[in-house]
C-alpha cells in the first residue's frame, strides 16, 4: 500500500484544465520528486492533494484511506504535512512559537482555558530541540517578520517535521535560497527522507538530481514521464518539454 | 386581493430604493474592499440637500438635480478626505473610521437643519394617484420611484456590461489585484465607483423624501436592510443586488402588511399587532440566516 | 514594574467612593461604576476582536441579553413562572449566572451562523443579527417593548445594602476583578495561543492541523457570556434594561473603547472605556453637539494614531514596538 496514492485527478478552471488526469504514488523510502515548466500546474496539484483546492473527478488516498473529501486539518491529522512555497508563518510569532504551536497541534489538549500555555514544558523542549544545531538555534526568540527569507523557508520545514508527519508535501522548498543556503536544505531533506516519504515540487535541478528517488514531469497538467532521475534525464519528449532549458537538465 | 397588489407595489418600490443603495455599496465592497457605513449618510445628504433646494424653489423637479450634485461633491470629499486612507488599512479602521463619519454628519445636519423632520414636496404632475385596476388607485409618486429605480437597473446592466467601465468594473469585482496590474489607474477607478455609489444613495434619499421622513438618522435605518441586501446578493455582484433588494423589500412589506392580521386570528389584537410587527421586522434577517446556511457567500458571489 | 502599576491602579479602584464623597461629586462613582461595566464588556470585545481577529459588529446584542434576563427574571419575582416553569428571581447569585447562560446560547447561535463566513460579510451578518434581536424585544411589549423594563430594585446579594451606590460599586469592582483574573488566564492559556494564531494566519493554523471555525466559535461564546455579564451588571446599576443596550450604535460604542485602549492589549479596554466614557461626560456637558467632536476625535485616532492608549504607554515606558 503506498503511502500516498492519487487517481486520475482532473481539475478544470472554466476552458483551462489545470489538473489532467494525473495518477501517481509515493511509496515508503521514496523522495518523489515533480518538476515542470511554469504554469505546469504544480501548485494546483499541492492544493488539491492538501485539502485546499477541490478535484473536479478523481480520488486521493492516503495509507489506504480516502482524502479526496476532506478538509485540510482532517488530513493534516492523518498524517499530511506541508510546506509553502510563499512562506506563511504566524509573523508577530517568534520561531520557537511556531515550531511550538505545530507540537501543540499535535498533542491537542488546546480547548482548555485555565491552564498556562507556557508551562507545557513539553512543547518548548520539542521546538527547542528541533532548533538545536540548525542555523536558527540563536534565532529562535526572534520574531518571524524580523527573519530573512532563507531563515524563513528554514522555519517553514522545521514546523512540518514537528508535525511528524507520515509524508511530506514540499512546495519548493528552495525556492529564493542562495548557493549555500541551499546546500545545507538539500543535506537536509536527504536526511528527512530517510525516515519520511516526500513529494517534492521543485525548479531547481541541482535539488532534483541530487535528492530524488523517483521524478514526474508534469506539463501543462499532464505528466508526461515518470522514472528514476536517468530516466527522465534522457527522456526526450522531457527535453521537448523544456525547450531551451537544455543545460538545465545536463 | 386589491390589498395584495397593492402591497405588492410597495414592495416593489421599497426594494427599488435598496437596490439603489445597495448596488452602490457592493461596488464599494466588492471592487475597493472598503466598509462604508456612511454610505446611509450620502442617502441622507442627498435627501437634505435636494428637500432644501425643492422648498426653496417650489419645484420638485429642481431639487433633483441639487440632490444628485449634493451626493456627488459630499461622495467627493468623503473619498478623497477619508476613504483613501482606508484602502490599505483593515477592516476595524474602515468600520470605526466611517462610523466616525456618520456620527459627524449626523451632526452637522443637525446644525444646519435642526432636529425637525423637513417638509418635503411632491412634484405636480406626480402628486395625485391612478386606478391600475378597478377599485385601486394607486400615488402615481410611488409608481414614478419603481419606473426610475427600473430604469437605474437597466441602466447599470447596460455600463456593467456593455461598456469599459464596466468591464474593469466587473474585473476589479472578482479580482482587484489583477486589475492593478493590468496598468489600470485604479485610483480613478475607485474614485468613479464611490461617486457613482455616491449619486445612486443621493437620489434614493431624495426620491424616499416625500412618502417617508427626512430626518437625522434616515440613512441608519435603512442602511441596515442595504446590508442584509448585498449579503444576501452576494458582495460585488450588481445582480445579486437586484435579485436581493426586490426580493427582500417585498417580503419586507408583505410582512408587515399582512402578519399583524394573520396572527389576530389566533391571538389578542393588541398582541398580535407587537408581536407581528416585531417578527415582520426581523423577517429580512431571518430569511438572511437561511440563505447564509446555505450560501455562505450569498446568492451570486462574485469571484475572489 | 508593571506590578507597582497595577498595584496603584487597584488602590485608586478601592478608594473611589472615598474621593468622591470627599469631592463632594456623586455622579463621579457612577461614572466610575459605568467604567468597570462597560471595561468588561469592552474586554470581551477585545478578546475576540484584538485576540481573534473577528471584527463583530454586534456585540452589543449579547449586553442587552444579559441586562434582559436580569429585567425579565426580576419582573417574573413573586409572580408568574416565566414560560410556566422558571421561576423569577431577584437573587444576584442566579441571576449573573442566568445571564452568562443566557447569552452565551445566543453567542453559540448566532456564532455558528456568522462564523461560517468571514471579511465584510462577517461584519454586516453580525450586525445585522444583533438589529434583529433589538427589533426582536422592541416587540416584547409584556416586557416594556421600545420603552424597556424598569427593574424595581437591584439583585440582592448575601446580606448586603444593595441599594447603597457604594456598596453596589464595591460589588461590581469585585465581579470586574475576577473577570479580568480569568480573562488573563484565557488569554494565556492553550485555546488563548491558538487564537492569537488563528489572527495571524488562519490558513497557516489549518495546515497545522486546527480547524479554525471550532475556535473561533468557542472564543464566540466565550466573548458573549462575556459581554452578558457585563449587560447583567448594567441592568442592576441602572435597575432598567432596554433595547437601546443591544442597538447597533452600543456596539459600535465597545468597539470605539477597545480602539481607544489599544486593540489585542489586555488592559486596552480598560483605558478605552475610561477614555470614552470621560470624554463622552465632558463633551456633553459642553454641547449637545458633543457626538460631532467625539466623531472628529475618533476620525483622528483611527486615521493617523495606532496601539491606542495602551500602545501609547508602551512606547512611553520605552519598550514600544
Amino acid at each position: 500500500m503506498s503511502v500516498l496514492q492519487v487517481t486520475k485527478l482532473m481539475k478544470r478552471f472554466g476552458g483551462l484544465t489545470a489538473t489532467d488526469d494525473v495518477s501517481l504514488k509515493v511509496e515508503e523510502g521514496e523522495i518523489h520528486a515533480f518538476i515542470g515548466p511554469n504554469g505546469a500546474g504544480k501548485s494546483t496539484l499541492i492544493n488539491q492533494l492538501c485539502g485546499e483546492l477541490a478535484p473536479d473527478s478523481g480520488r486521493i488516498h492516503l495509507g489506504g484511506r480516502d482524502i479526496t473529501r476532506l478538509p485540510v486539518p482532517a488530513r493534516v491529522a492523518l498524517g499530511l504535512g506541508r510546506t509553502f512555497q510563499v512562506t506563511n508563518l504566524l509573523d508577530d510569532a517568534t520561531c520557537r512559537e511556531n515550531i511550538a504551536m505545530a507540537v501543540q497541534a499535535r498533542e491537542g489538549l488546546n480547548f482548555r482555558i485555565w491552564d498556562a500555555v507556557a508551562g507545557r514544558q513539553g512543547l518548548w523542549d520539542q521546538a527547542d530541540n528541533l532548533l538545536a544545531g540548525t542555523g536558527l538555534a540563536d534565532r529562535s526568540h526572534t520574531p518571524v517578520h524580523d527573519l530573512s527569507h532563507g531563515e524563513r523557508k528554514q522555519l517553514e520545514l522545521l514546523i512540518v517535521l514537528a508535525q511528524k508527519p507520515r509524508i511530506l508535501l514540499l512546495d519548493e522548498p528552495m525556492a529564493g535560497l542562495g548557493h549555500v543556503e541551499s546546500q545545507e536544505m538539500i543535506t537536509r531533506l536527504r536526511e528527512i527522507g530517510t525516515y519520511t516519504p516526500m513529494l517534492l515540487v521543485e525548479h531547481d535541478m541541482d535539488a532534483v538530481f541530487a535528492l530524488a528517488t523517483r521524478v514526474s514531469v508534469l506539463v501543462y497538467g499532464r505528466i508526461i514521464a515518470s522514472g528514476t532521475v536517468d530516466d527522465i534525464r534522457d527522456n526526450a519528449d522531457v527535453r521537448e518539454a523544456y525547450l531551451g532549458a537544455e543545460d538545465e537538465l545536463c | 386581493m386589491i390589498l395584495l397588489i397593492e402591497q405588492l407595489l410597495n414592495g416593489l418600490q421599497y426594494g427599488v430604493m435598496l437596490f439603489l443603495l445597495a448596488a452602490g455599496l457592493t461596488l464599494i465592497f466588492g471592487i475597493m474592499g472598503v466598509i462604508n457605513l456612511a454610505h446611509g449618510s450620502l442617502f441622507m445628504v442627498g435627501a437634505y440637500a435636494g428637500t432644501y433646494v425643492a422648498g426653496i424653489t417650489g419645484s420638485f423637479w429642481i431639487g433633483l438635480p441639487a440632490a444628485l450634485l449634493a451626493a456627488a461633491v459630499t461622495g467627493f470629499l468623503v473619498e478623497a478626505l477619508v476613504i483613501r486612507r482606508l484602502y490599505a488599512r483593515d477592516h476595524l479602521d474602515q468600520v470605526l473610521a466611517t462610523f466616525a463619519l456618520i456620527l459627524i454628519f449626523n451632526q452637522l445636519i443637525t446644525l444646519i437643519f435642526g432636529r425637525q423632520p423637513v417638509f418635503t414636496l411632491l412634484p405636480d404632475a406626480f402628486s395625485g394617484s391612478v386606478e391600475l385596476l378597478p377599485g385601486l388607485p394607486y400615488p402615481t409618486y410611488r409608481l414614478l420611484i419603481i419606473a426610475t429605480g427600473l430604469l437605474v437597473a437597466g441602466g447599470l446592466y447596460l455600463l456593467i456590461n456593455r461598456t469599459r467601465v464596466g468591464m474593469l468594473v466587473r474585473a476589479g469585482a472578482s479580482n482587484r489585484d489583477m486589475v492593478r496590474a493590468l496598468g489600470v489607474d485604479i485610483r480613478l477607478l475607485y474614485t468613479v465607483v464611490f461617486g457613482l455609489g455616491a449619486l445612486l444613495a443621493g437620489l434614493a434619499g431624495y426620491m424616499t423624501g416625500p412618502i417617508s421622513s427626512v430626518q437625522v438618522g434616515m440613512g441608519e435605518q435603512i442602511l441596515l436592510a442595504t446590508f442584509v441586501v448585498v449579503v444576501v446578493g452576494g458582495v460585488g455582484s450588481i445582480k445579486g443586488a437586484f435579485v436581493a433588494g426586490i426580493g427582500l423589500g417585498v417580503i419586507d412589506t408583505m410582512l408587515r402588511a399582512f402578519l399583524p392580521g394573520m396572527l389576530r386570528q389566533v391571538m389578542a389584537p393588541s398582541d398580535a399587532d407587537a408581536i407581528g410587527l416585531g417578527i415582520a421586522s426581523m423577517g429580512i434577517y431571518l430569511l438572511m440566516a437561511l440563505v447564509l446556511l446555505v450560501r455562505p457567500r450569498g446568492l451570486f458571489a462574485a469571484g475572489a | 514594574m508593571k506590578l507597582l502599576i497595577a498595584a496603584l491602579a487597584v488602590l485608586t479602584l478601592i478608594s473611589v467612593p472615598f474621593a468622591t464623597d470627599a469631592l463632594g461629586q456623586p455622579a463621579l462613582l457612577s461614572l466610575a461604576t459605568r467604567i468597570i461595566i462597560y471595561a468588561i464588556a469592552a474586554a470581551s470585545l477585545n478578546f475576540i476582536l484584538g485576540y481573534g481577529g473577528m471584527i463583530s459588529f454586534g456585540h452589543a446584542a449579547f449586553f442587552g441579553v444579559g441586562a434582559y434576563t436580569v429585567g425579565i427574571l426580576a419582573s417574573h419575582a413573586g409572580g408568574d413562572p416565566l414560560f410556566g416553569f422558571i421561576p423569577g428571581t431577584k437573587q444576584m447569585l442566579i441571576t449573573l449566572p442566568a445571564a452568562l447562560l443566557v447569552s452565551g446560547l445566543f453567542a453559540a447561535l448566532i456564532g455558528a451562523l456568522s462564523l461560517r463566513t468571514g471579511g465584510v460579510q462577517f461584519i454586516m451578518i453580525t450586525l445585522a443579527f444583533a438589529q434583529m434581536l433589538f427589533f426582536f424585544f422592541v416587540s416584547l411589549t409584556p416586557y416594556g417593548g421600545e420603552d424597556g423594563i424598569i427593574i424595581r430594585r437591584t439583585n440582592d446579594l448575601f446580606a448586603l445594602n444593595m441599594r447603597d451606590k457604594t456598596t453596589l460599586y464595591y460589588v461590581i469592582l469585585a465581579i470586574g476583578a475576577v473577570f479580568f483574573t480569568l480573562l488573563w488566564r484565557v488569554v494565556n492559556s492553550s485555546f488563548g495561543a491558538v487564537l492569537k494564531g488563528i489572527r495571524q494566519n488562519e490558513r497557516r493554523m489549518a495546515a497545522l492541523g486546527f480547524v479554525p471555525y471550532r475556535y473561533k466559535l468557542y472564543a464566540f461564546v466565550l466573548a458573549g457570556m462575556g459581554a452578558g455579564l457585563a449587560g447583567a451588571l448594567m441592568a442592576n446599576f441602572l435597575r432598567f434594561a432596554s433595547p437601546d443596550m443591544m442597538h447597533w450604535t452600543k456596539s459600535g460604542e465597545f468597539m470605539i473603547m477597545v480602539i481607544l485602549g489599544g486593540v489585542g492589549s489586555f488592559f486596552g479596554p480598560i483605558f478605552g472605556a475610561a477614555a470614552f466614557l470621560t470624554l463622552e461626560t465632558f463633551l456633553a456637558g459642553w454641547s449637545e453637539h458633543w457626538q460631532l467632536a467625539m466623531g472628529g476625535i475618533l476620525l483622528v485616532v483611527v486615521l493617523w494614531t495606532k496601539g491606542g492608549i495602551a500602545g501609547l504607554i508602551a512606547k512611553l515606558g520605552g519598550h514600544g514596538k
